[in-house]
């Protein structure tokens, strides 16, 4: 890949971001318009800004990555990053508008009325937005170290000192203007070169083999082994070895592997001829975004495929930088049809990532064995058309990949910066705004240093199912069910929320390394979903006295169409009159 | 409901909708002041929304639950799978979506209607 036009398109991004943040800052002045851009904000524009926002490095990188590695599978990320929306749609979208509350605490605190579950959702929303941020700083960190072979932390320090910079100074309005502008980048970033790379494929007689199990090298290939790698064979295979072999050094001599597990030691190169399959590595020993929870999906593939669909359906709703933008829609009707634009707009951009897996099955094989194949996406353009055009389309999707981190982080940075200005410092206000902005990235930042080779996939997994098992209970119970009580909130976030955080912990811990109980605790969502909802209702239905006196009039509200309720906060009612309603 | 049997006279001779706005007594009152009335109309409403969403969700379901175990029963389902997760099932979403906005933005309007008593 060559650095000389990457290099100056990441640059155009982040100068860019800067600049249409900086378009913000000039309109943006009251507190409203720092937090919800003053609930000003049409449909289509806020649903480029929600798909701007949304489409995160997981996607614009990981999918590709995880299709290359993993096979067509891992589609199922795309469908349920995007069937997410629907559900979030069906049962949140304008009851969430109407509730006219700035976060999710927010609306903890108006639909219960209990400070306590207040702060429980706020430790929700600032956990799940560190897990979630965590990976988009690595991303980062991969891209440019791919690119240009920096160092892998300093990526993520860039993306976080711009996105701290742009938040910090405009907020969510300038945030809205820079979000939108980065789904259309994003877009652009992955259709063109797409384009080309489906041109140049069809130049090339339109193999058809991207789609064969396993994957076949095309051309003699020699793979350089970047970190040590246990290697599956089905069938025995030659290969030319210059490195270490099972405990055995070769130099540049040839190696007949048996059938069975093969270990290969970093820094092996490995020629590979034309015709071979291409190996599959034991996942779990690399530490890109691609390697997710492989394991587990091998020993109960229909079990961890209905974990991965119930995860995805069902947490995007209560991602704390999704759920936020709703409050920016003018009213109820508006954000029902944003979310439509949105769905549109993001099933558009998802037709893109598998193509760029496909082709990478077929040109680029090897990225299965280097603990590379994140990249997969960024080294297409190279690989398959070459020369200039080959470099600045690579460079285009930098830049694209880039604007990825940039928008996903900063609305996550919103979000987390907002609860931590609402619940933890001592007085709001801008200044406070600011000091949150800096500390909820600190965070993460530190994490993405220390912790380095995390998996990515696991941390993006794992905050889908906590949100899922935590705040998709509390969103869909506390919209259409009028029985629901403060503690049963408190204890159905905190069991199904809970259970989840652990069961991916004592996964990524590597505690029970294989077998049913292994797929149990790394695809939690299956169990840990139904679960946080029955504690929730159970607990609830123990507790009827401590349903909230205002729990009619509430639901009033996220009900009724902003005519009729004239859009005003109605919460003063008789406890009399809730107990009729409950009778 | 809190109406005087002699006002009720008068409003046989009016057009009635103009009685009923000189009675002062419309649904929208009843929500407004949070009657037992008025919780009625809200919950027909938030029962219809919920009805329209579950209709959808339970579409949703039977679209893409059975496909996972379709793939697994199949021989060679790699072809199928690229073509249905890469591609077919996302306009079905779009319409999904479409359909349900259409039908909750019309529950609504009904809704005013009635309380608005036009």
């Amino acid at each position: 890949m060559n650095e000389n036009y990457a290099v100056p398109a990441v640059a155009l991004v982040v100068v860019a971001t800067v600049f249409v943040g900086a378009f913000g800052l000039r309109i943006s002045r009251t507190t409203s318009d720092f937090y919800v851009a003053s609930r000003t904000v049409g449909p289509r524009l806020n649903a480029a800004a929600i798909s701007g926002e949304y489409l995160s490095a997981a996607s614009f990188l990981g999918i590709a990555g995880l299709v290359l590695v993993q096979g067509p599978d891992m589609l199922w990320y795309p469908v349920g990053y995007t069937a997410g929306y629907l559900v979030l749609l069906l049962f949140v979208a304008a009851p969430l508008r109407r509730s006219g509350a700035y976060t999710l605490p927010d609306f903890a605190e108006a639909r219960l009325a209990s400070q306590s579950v207040r702060r429980l959702a706020g430790a929700f929303v600032v956990g799940v937005g560190w897990l979630y941020l965590l990976p988009q700083l690595q991303g980062a960190g991969l891209t440019l170290n791919v690119l240009t072979g920096a160092p892998k932390s300093l990526g993520g320090i860039i993306v976080a000192v711009v996105v701290v910079a742009t938040v910090a100074a405009g907020g969510m309005r300038s945030i809205t203007f820079v979000q939108a502008f980065q789904y259309w980048l994003k877009l652009t970033a992955l259709l063109v070169p797409a384009l080309f790379l489906v041109l140049a494929w069809q130049g090339d007689g339109s193999p058809r083999n991207a789609f064969d199990e396993p994957a076949t090298f095309r051309e003699h290939r020699v793979v350089r082994v970047d970190s040590g790698l246990d290697l599956k064979l089905a069938a025995p295979l030659n290969v030319t070895a210059t490195g270490t072999v099972d405990g055995e050094r070769y130099e540049d001599e040839k190696v007949r592997l048996s059938e069975g597990v093969h270990r290969i030691e970093q820094g092996t190169r490995l020629g590979f001829t034309k015709g071979d399959h291409v190996p599959v590595a034991d996942r779990g020993s690399n530490g890109g975004m691609s390697t997710s929870l492989a394991e587990g999906r091998e020993d109960r593939p229909l079990y961890a495929t209905y974990g991965l669909i119930l995860a995805t359906f069902l947490g995007t709703m209560g991602l704390p930088h999704v759920v936020v933008r709703f409050y920016t829609s003018p009213n109820g009707v508006a954000a029902r049809r944003t979310t439509v634009v949105v769905l549109g707009l993001i099933g558009a951009f998802y037709l893109l990532p598998p193509v760029y897996g496909a082709l990478g099955r077929l040109y680029a094989p090897e990225l299965t064995l280097t603990g590379d194949a994140d990249a997969a996406v960024l080294l297409l353009p190279d690989r398959v058309i070459g020369g200039l055009g080959g470099d600045l389309l690579g460079a285009l999707v930098a830049g694209g990949a880039f604007a990825a981190f940039l928008s996903t982080a900063s609305g996550l940075t919103m979000a987390v910066a907002g609860v931590l200005t609402q619940d933890v410092l001592p007085a709001r206000g801008v200044r406070h705004f600011r000091l949150g902005t800096v500390l909820s990235m600190i965070v993460p930042l530190m994490a993405s240093v220390v912790v380095g080779g995390l998996p990515v996939a696991d941390a993006v997994g794992l905050a889908f199912a906590v949100s899922a098992s935590s705040f998709c209970p509390l969103l869909v119970l506390g919209i259409w069910w009028r029985r629901l009580t403060p503690p049963g909130a408190a204890a159905g976030m905190l069991v199904g929320g809970g259970s989840a955080l652990l069961a991916v912990a004592a996964t990524m811990a590597g505690f029970p390394g294989t077998g049913p109980l292994h797929a149990l605790l790394a695809w939690p969502a299956l169990w840990s979903v139904p679960l946080g909802f029955l504690t929730m209702v159970l607990v609830s239905l123990a507790t009827p006295g401590l349903v909230p006196a205002g729990t009619a009039a509430i639901l009033a509200r996220f009900h009724l169409p902003e005519q009729v309720s004239g859009g005003q906060v109605r919460t003063a009612v008789s406890a009399k009159e809730a107990k009729e309603v409950d009778a | 409901m809190a109406q005087d049997p002699t006002d009720r006279r008068v409003v046989v001779t009016g057009p009635p909708r103009r009685t009923r706005r000189l009675n002062g007594y419309r649904p929208r009152t009843e929500i407004d002041e949070q009657t037992t009335l008025g919780h009625t109309y809200v919950r027909s409403l938030i029962r219809s929304q919920l009805r329209a969403a579950l209709t959808v969700f339970g579409v949703l379901v039977l679209l893409v639950g059975p496909l996972p175990l379709v793939f697994t029963s199949m021989n060679d389902s790699t072809n199928l799978e690229w073509l249905v997760l890469g591609f077919c099932v996302y306009p079905p979403l779009v319409l999904l979506a479409r359909w349900y906005v259409r039908r909750a933005d019309r529950n609504e309007r009904d809704f005013v209607r009635l309380v608005e008593d036009r």
